[in-house]
């Protein structure tokens, strides 16, 4: 039996239907990579894999371990072993990122009245590279680069230890040595516990560290091809999503007539040249 | 009458002259609808001889009943000071009512009415024609103390007045903290208070000043409050008022008379029912390096209105100030009117300001819910993250402190 199992998943929001019958399985332990064009519905497929307000489920349904999903709120979804990381989580001013890693991981928030030193929250922004001595009284988010934005998203993950991790674009706006070490901590920590993970990406710098099994490609609201993911990724650069999908996303009509004049054009530049 | 000195005798006739005078902001109270007499009470020899619910009521705006950590202590129940002394470690400071400090020190006429004007409106007019006490809190030249000093006005008569008037003085080279808790006791609902405050930092002088309010929902409240900041001396003035009045107006002035002087106002305001809070901070840069920060948190209930004013008056160059006012509002029928006035009378100052006005934003609430908060617990994070107490320049034992009083009228509160 799947961990996660998406059925036919119809999703409106506003009046607008986002997602038109999306079908979707993640293993225990599987590692799986998501992607598929711009407004294709990835994001809209987290939202409402979170319980979201204003996605809406209109057919189809969510299994998590075997529990239905579709009507369940936000903290309960959480609490049965789904974590989201978030490709750009907002701002919170006044909340500790300190506490928000305890309350991930099911605790209060550190209580400095107390006068106890904090262990929950310390070794593991340790851990992820974010260094207590400064971090540990920083406010969430505020301030933070890209990758300590991602690296905050990361130890909230390892202290919350969810049965299966959602990462939307982890590797987005992050430089290329960040992600290495963002990688490799993500891969041990997959490794190690056997965590299932459902990754968003448009590239494949984070494969390696990740190593998933599968691979599937949305397009207008639905999943069009799952398979082996390093086929597919090889596919899609070759020939770019219209041609290997076989339709053509509504933005991409224009990126192909582009592209083609930008072909003349330089054809014509090698010619005079 | 002979016997009433000359400066007093010259106050009494401004105080008679302004007592129909309305207040500019803020409705306008009926002076005459209130108790002006109340039962005496009995002078204590320390704090833990209180009621129970008295100690309890104290406690929830910052008093220690058992004087743990303080340099001091001054309790004043309705018009009668039950308590007023310094601990005998802290002779650097010193604690007593000023109607005492008035007879013992002839100087003190020089501070009476100079940074508040008595004439300012009815309740001034009031507070000197019917004086009930009120704090003197002196730090001597060059003293350090390290704990507060606590004051407590209490008010336990339904339909009451108190009007003290108080004067704090931080010597030279000082450093004094003071906490002062204005409350009720729990069967009290209705009453009027009348404040009048006047902080005096002299050179290169520290004086921290934390208020806490914890009101019943018919008591109408009006502090007078004025601050003389000369060279090099910073007043970090901190007021929460979590449990509000009918109605509550003040608006404080601190003015920066000498070079390189510092004021800042931090206000936490948490309005329910149908109160309304009329509350600002006024600082007026007089000298050049002279510095200003207002900051206020402003939080919406029920049916309340808050106005939160913030004016900064440059008159001198080199002089900068900043205000900062964030509104939150947690219902459909609360209002928060932001008020930001910023008054540049030379080249050379530098004036600023940010206001937001606005409800809990939901990509903040549906984040931290994804961390396995319902929303009531998310709610509750925020609305603490957005009410803490961090001043800069708080020393850190204070700083715990008014923490904890923060935790616990937010608990009782939300």
């Amino acid at each position: 039996m799947s961990l996660l199992e998406v059925k036919d998943l119809h999703v409106k929001v506003g009046d607008k239907e986002i997602l038109r019958g999306v079908d979707l399985a993640v293993k225990k332990g599987e590692v799986h990579v998501v992607m598929g064009p711009n407004a294709s519905g990835k994001t809209t497929l987290i939202m409402t894999l979170l319980g979201y307000p204003g996605y809406r489920i209109t057919q189809g349904e969510i299994v998590f371990n075997g529990v239905n999903f579709n009507e369940k709120p936000i903290h309960e979804r959480v609490a049965s072993g789904l974590f989201i990381a978030f490709q750009t989580p907002p701002e919170i001013r006044g909340v500790k990122l300190r506490d928000l890693i305890r309350i991930a991981g099911g605790r209060d928030p550190w209580d400095p009245l107390e006068g106890k030193k904090e262990t929950i929250a310390t070794p593991l922004l340790e851990k992820v590279g974010l260094d207590p001595a400064t971090f540990f009284s920083r406010d969430v988010n505020v301030g933070f680069s890209g990758g300590e934005k991602k690296r905050s998203e990361l130890a909230q993950i390892f202290a919350a230890r969810p049965k299966l991790m959602v990462l939307d674009e982890p590797d987005s706006g992050v430089d290329i040595d960040s992600l290495k070490t963002l990688g490799l901590d993500l891969g041990d920590y997959i490794r190690e516990n056997n965590c299932a993970a459902l990754v968003i990406t448009h590239y494949r710098h984070i494969l390696p560290y990740i190593r998933p099994d599968k691979a599937s490609v949305m397009c207008h609201g639905r999943v069009i091809v799952t398979g082996d993911p390093y086929e597919i990724f090889s596919k899609i650069e070759e020939k770019g999503y219209c041609e290997y999908l076989g339709v053509c996303p509504p933005d991409m009509k224009s990126l192909v007539e582009r592209e083609k004049t930008y072909e003349q054009d330089s054809q014509v530049e090698k010619g005079t040249g | 009458m002979s016997k009433i000195p000359k400066w007093k005798r010259e106050l009494a006739k401004l105080a008679r002259e302004a007592k129909d005078k309305p207040a500019k902001l803020g409705p306008d109270i009926d002076i005459q609808e209130f108790e002006s007499s109340t039962p005496g009470q009995e002078v204590l020899s320390n704090l833990t001889e209180l009621p129970e619910e008295v100690q309890k009521s104290a406690e929830t705006v910052g008093i220690s009943p058992q004087e743990r950590e303080r340099s001091g202590s001054f309790f004043q129940y309705d018009q009668s000071v039950i308590l007023a002394c310094a601990h005998k470690e802290t002779p650097e400071v010193e604690v007593c009512s000023t109607s005492e400090a008035l007879k013992k020190y002839d100087w003190l006429r020089d501070y009476w009415w100079k940074v508040v004007p008595v004439d300012m409106d009815k309740y001034t007019a009031f507070a000197e024609t019917n004086q009930h006490h009120g704090y003197f809190i002196r730090s001597k030249p060059g003293a350090r103390s390290i704990f507060p000093v606590q004051a407590c006005l209490f008010m336990g008569t339904q339909r009451s007045i108190q009007c003290p008037h108080n004067i704090i003085i931080a010597e030279e080279n000082s450093e004094l903290h003071i906490i002062t808790g204005c409350t009720t006791h729990p069967s009290t609902n209705s009453g009027l208070h009348i404040g009048v405050s006047e902080f005096y930092i002299k050179e290169g002088a520290t004086l921290t000043f934390t208020m806490i309010h914890r009101w019943g929902r018919d008591f109408e409240v009006r502090p007078r409050t004025g601050a003389m900041i000369e060279k090099g001396g910073t007043f970090l003035s901190t007021y929460i008022c979590f449990k509000p009045a009918k109605t509550l107006q003040m608006y404080p002035v601190a003015h920066c008379v000498g070079e390189k002087s510092t004021a800042r106002f931090h206000t936490l305001l948490h309005g329910m029912d149908d109160s309304l809070l009329d509350v600002g901070s006024r600082a007026i840069l007089k000298a050049k390096g002279s510095r200003a920060e207002i900051t206020a948190r402003a939080i919406g209930e029920g049916s309340s209105r808050i106005i939160a004013r913030g004016h900064l008056v440059g008159e001198m160059p080199e002089t900068k100030a900043h205000l900062d006012c964030r509104g939150l509002l947690l219902s459909e029928k609360a209002v928060i009117h932001a008020i930001p006035e910023l008054e540049g009378r030379v080249e050379g100052t530098d004036l600023s300001h940010e206001a937001t006005v606005g409800k809990i934003e939901e990509e903040q609430l549906y984040y931290l819910m994804s961390r396995g908060l319902n929303e009531e617990e998310a709610t509750g994070l925020i609305i603490k993250g957005f009410l803490d107490p961090e001043v800069p320049g708080l020393p850190e034992r204070l700083r715990m402190e008014i923490k904890k009083a923060v935790q616990l009228t937010t608990e009782k509160a939300l």
